[in-house]
C-alpha cells in the first residue's frame, strides 16, 4: 500500500522513531495528531517509550500540555461516572458504560492519553423510560428541543436525545442499543448486557465483556459516519485488540461473539483496517472466516472509500477524491441506519431547518 | 531578520505561501491574502523576529470568504490548520480577527503553562499581574504602563510556565476597545495603533504597538511580584489599598484559562504565585497618577 498520513501512521505504529524526527516531520506530525485528536496519545507513548527527555523544548511543551489536558478529561470522566451510578442505583437500574468511560472505568489500554467527548451508557429498552426520568432528577437535561428531533429519536434511533448536566455540562447518551431500531443490521443488546461485568465500588454502572467493547467500538466506527474521529477510533480498537491477545482463545472466540451479536461485518472491517494501517497481528485465518474470498473489486471499492475516510482527519492526509469519498461515506452511514423512505423525509427535514432555522417549533 | 526588513510587496507575497513569526514561546506560521492583515502586520508587527525554520507551534490563517455572499456582505474567516473555531465575521475585522485567534490557539493549547487571564508587564525583572474585570480599565492602564516604560510581557494571557514558575511574555500588541482608544493617543503622541475595527462583538477595536523595549527582551522570563485589581472610575484619586491574597488567588483560578484542568499542578502554580506577590486594589481616574503611583511600587 502506498504511504498512508505519514508521518503519524508511522509512529503510532513504531513510537521509537520519536527519537530522531527531524523539525519539519515534527510539524507535520504534530498536526496531524492534534486533528485525529492524537496528541496527547504521542504524548503518552513518548513517555511509556522513555522518550520524552529527550524531545526538542517545543514538542516537549506540546507535549506536557496535551497529556496533562488528557489526564484531566479522564478524571472527568471518572467523576462523571461516580455522579451516574449515585443516580441510578437509587433506582436500581443496571447501566453498561460504553466506548471511552468504558475504557477508563475497565483501565484498558486505550484510556492512555485518550480524549473524551461524552458518556455513552446502555440499558435494557424496558428501563429507558425510567432511566431518563431518574437523570432528570439529577439534573441531566435533554438538549435537543424540537419537536421534530424528539420524534426522530425516540421512534428511529438507539438512543435518547443527547443529555447534557445542568451544573457540570458534561455530554450524556443513553442507549438501549447499539445501531438504530431502523438499521438493516440488527444485533443484541440484551447479550451485551448480560455479559457485562461489575465496577469494583461501583452498584449500577457495569463495563461490557472485551469481546463486546471490541464490536460495538467497531460498529460504532463503520456505520456512525463520524470519519473525523475514525483514526482515533481505530488506534483505539488497535489497543483492545492487542489487549485482547493476552487471552486464550482470544481471535476465535471473538468471531464467534461477532456472529452471536450479528456484528461480524463490522468486526471484520475492523479488522482489515486495523492490520492494514496499525499493523494489528490478525491471523490472517480469520480474515478467511470472517469474509468469504469474493469478488476483488468489492475491496478495491472498499479500500478506496474507507481509506479516505481515515484520511479526512487532517487536509495533509487527504487523497485525490477525498471529499467524494467523505461524501459517499456520509450517503452510507445513513443508507445503513434507515431505509430509503424514512431516510430521505428526514435528510430533506434537516437541509430545509439548516436553511431556515427559524421554522424550527420548539417542543412544549 | 525582523518582519520590517521586508517591504509591504514582500511581505504581502510571503503571507500567501505562510510566514514563520515569533511571539516569545509560540512560533505562529501566518497565511493570507488580505492586504490588511499585511498592512497590520506591518504596522504592529515590525520589530517581531522572522524564523526561517521547519517547525511551528500554530499554523493559521485569515481570508476572506467565496461564496455570493461576498458581493453584499463580504466576511472574513480564522482557520486553526483547516480548523474553524469561530463563526465568519465581516472582512473589515480580518485582522483583529488573526489577533482574537492567535489568542485563541495559545489559550486552548498551550497547557504546558498556567494562564490566567491577566495582563502582564515587567520592570527590573519583576512582574505585575493585573487581573481586570471587562471595563475596569485594564488595557488602558496596560499599554499607559508599556508607554511610560514598563515591559509589556501581555495584555490578555499570563503565561506560567510549570517547569520554573516564571513568567513568559508574548508581547503582542495590546488591544484598546472603545473609549480607551482616544485615551491612548491623547496620552501620547508615541502611541502607534492599527486600523480601528468598528462593530465588533467587543465595540470598537484598534491594536496598539508594542514598544522595542518589550521586543528586545521578550525571551526574558519575570519573577512575579505583584498583583493588582485595577479599577476605573470618574473623579477617584489614584491610589493603592491590600487586597487579600485568599480573594485574590479565588479571583485568579476563577478567571483563569487553564486552572482546573492543571489539577494539583495548577493549585502548586498559582499558590506560589500568591506567596511570591502583594496584591492591591487600585482605583484611578487619571493615568498621569496612575503611572506615578506605579513608579512607587517597591521591590
Amino acid at each position: 500500500m502506498k504511504p498512508f498520513c505519514e508521518p503519524l501512521i508511522e509512529v503510532l505504529t513504531a513510537p521509537e522513531k520519536m527519537a530522531d524526527l527531524p523539525m519539519a516531520t515534527w510539524d507535520l506530525l504534530l498536526r496531524q495528531a492534534r486533528q485525529a485528536g492524537l496528541l496527547s496519545r504521542l504524548a503518552v507513548l513518548a513517555e511509556a517509550y522513555g522518550l520524552t527527555p529527550s524531545l526538542p523544548t517545543a514538542i516537549r511543551r506540546h507535549f506536557s500540555g496535551a497529556a496533562t489536558a488528557a489526564a484531566r478529561q479522564r478524571q472527568a470522566v471518572a467523576w462523571e461516572a461516580r455522579k451516574l451510578d449515585q443516580a441510578l442505583s437509587r433506582e436500581g437500574i443496571p447501566a453498561v458504560l460504553l466506548k471511552g468511560a468504558a475504557y477508563v472505568m475497565a483501565d484498558l489500554p486505550p484510556a492512555q492519553g485518550r480524549l473524551f467527548a461524552d458518556i455513552d451508557i446502555l440499558v435494557p429498552k424496558a428501563a429507558v423510560d425510567r432511566t431518563e426520568s431518574t437523570l432528570m432528577l439529577h439534573g441531566w437535561v435533554s438538549s435537543h428541543h424540537s419537536a421534530y428531533d424528539q420524534r426522530y429519536y425516540r421512534r428511529w434511533m438507539h438512543e435518547l436525545p443527547p443529555m447534557t448536566h445542568i451544573r457540570r455540562k458534561s455530554q450524556l447518551d443513553v442507549h438501549h442499543n447499539l445501531l438504530p431500531e431502523t438499521a438493516r443490521l440488527r444485533t443484541h443488546p440484551d447479550l451485551v448486557i448480560a455479559a457485562s461485568q461489575p465496577i469494583a465500588g461501583f452498584q449500577s454502572l457495569r463495563v461490557p465483556g472485551l469481546e463486546d467493547l471490541v464490536l460495538h467500538s467497531a460498529t460504532h466506527l463503520f456505520h456512525e459516519g463520524e470519519w473525523g474521529h475514525a483514526l482515533r477510533d481505530l488506534v483505539d480498537l488497535d489497543a483492545l485488540l492487542r489487549h485482547g491477545m493476552s487471552q486464550s482463545d482470544w481471535w476465535d472466540g471473538l468471531l464467534r461473539r461477532g456472529i452471536e451479536l450479528g456484528l461480524a461485518g463490522p468486526l471484520g472491517l475492523a479488522l482489515r483496517y486495523s492490520a492494514k494501517l496499525l499493523h494489528t497481528p490478525v491471523p490472517g485465518e480469520l480474515f478467511a472466516a470472517i469474509a468469504p474470498p469474493g469478488w476483488t473489486g468489492i475491496k478495491l471499492i472498499q479500500d478506496a472509500l474507507f481509506l479516505r475516510g481515515f484520511a479526512s482527519a487532517h487536509h495533509s492526509c487527504h487523497r485525490p477524491g477525498n471529499s467524494l469519498a467523505t461524501f459517499a461515506l456520509y450517503v452510507r452511514s445513513h443508507a445503513l441506519r434507515m431505509p430509503l423512505y424514512l431516510l430521505l423525509p428526514h435528510l430533506l427535514n434537516k437541509a430545509w431547518r439548516g436553511v431556515f432555522p427559524e421554522s424550527e417549533k420548539t417542543s412544549k | 531578520m525582523r518582519l520590517s526588513d521586508l517591504s509591504l510587496k514582500d511581505l504581502s507575497s510571503r503571507l500567501h505561501s505562510g510566514l514563520q513569526l515569533a511571539t516569545g514561546p509560540f512560533i505562529f506560521h501566518v497565511t493570507s491574502h488580505l492586504p490588511d492583515i499585511a498592512q497590520g502586520l506591518a504596522k504592529l508587527y515590525g520589530e517581531f523576529p522572522l524564523v526561517e525554520g521547519s517547525f511551528s507551534d500554530f499554523h493559521v490563517r485569515v481570508d476572506a470568504l467565496g461564496g455570493l455572499r461576498r458581493l453584499y456582505h463580504p466576511q472574513a474567516q480564522f482557520w486553526h490548520d483547516g480548523y474553524t473555531p469561530f463563526k465568519p465575521l465581516p472582512r473589515d475585522q480580518a485582522f483583529a480577527m488573526l489577533e482574537w485567534g492567535m489568542n485563541w490557539c495559545v489559550a486552548s493549547h498551550a497547557h504546558h503553562y498556567l494562564m490566567l487571564h491577566a495582563a502582564v508587564l515587567e520592570r527590573n525583572g519583576h512582574a505585575l499581574i493585573m487581573p481586570g474585570d471587562p471595563g475596569a480599565g485594564k488595557s488602558t492602564l496596560t499599554a499607559a504602563l508599556m508607554l511610560g516604560g514598563w515591559r509589556l510581557l501581555s495584555d490578555e494571557i499570563a503565561l506560567i510556565d510549570r517547569d520554573d514558575g516564571l513568567l513568559y511574555g508574548l508581547a503582542r500588541p495590546v488591544s484598546l476597545k472603545n473609549a480607551s482608544i482616544d485615551i491612548i493617543r491623547a496620552h501620547t503622541a508615541e502611541a502607534v495603533l492599527g486600523e480601528a475595527a468598528r462593530d465588533t462583538h467587543k465595540g470598537t477595536v484598534a491594536h496598539l504597538r508594542p514598544t522595542s523595549q518589550s521586543l528586545e527582551n521578550i525571551g526574558a522570563p519575570a519573577h512575579p511580584r505583584w498583583i493588582v485589581f485595577p479599577r476605573w472610575r470618574a473623579g477617584a484619586a489614584a491610589q493603592l489599598t491590600p487586597h487579600s491574597k485568599a480573594a485574590a488567588f479565588l479571583h485568579l483560578a476563577s478567571h483563569a484559562f487553564n486552572y482546573s484542568l492543571l489539577g494539583p499542578l495548577g493549585f502548586q502554580r498559582a499558590a506560589a504565585l500568591m506567596d511570591a506577590c502583594d496584591c492591591w486594589d487600585f482605583e484611578y481616574s487619571q493615568l498621569a497618577d496612575a503611572l506615578r503611583v506605579f513608579r512607587q511600587l517597591q521591590a
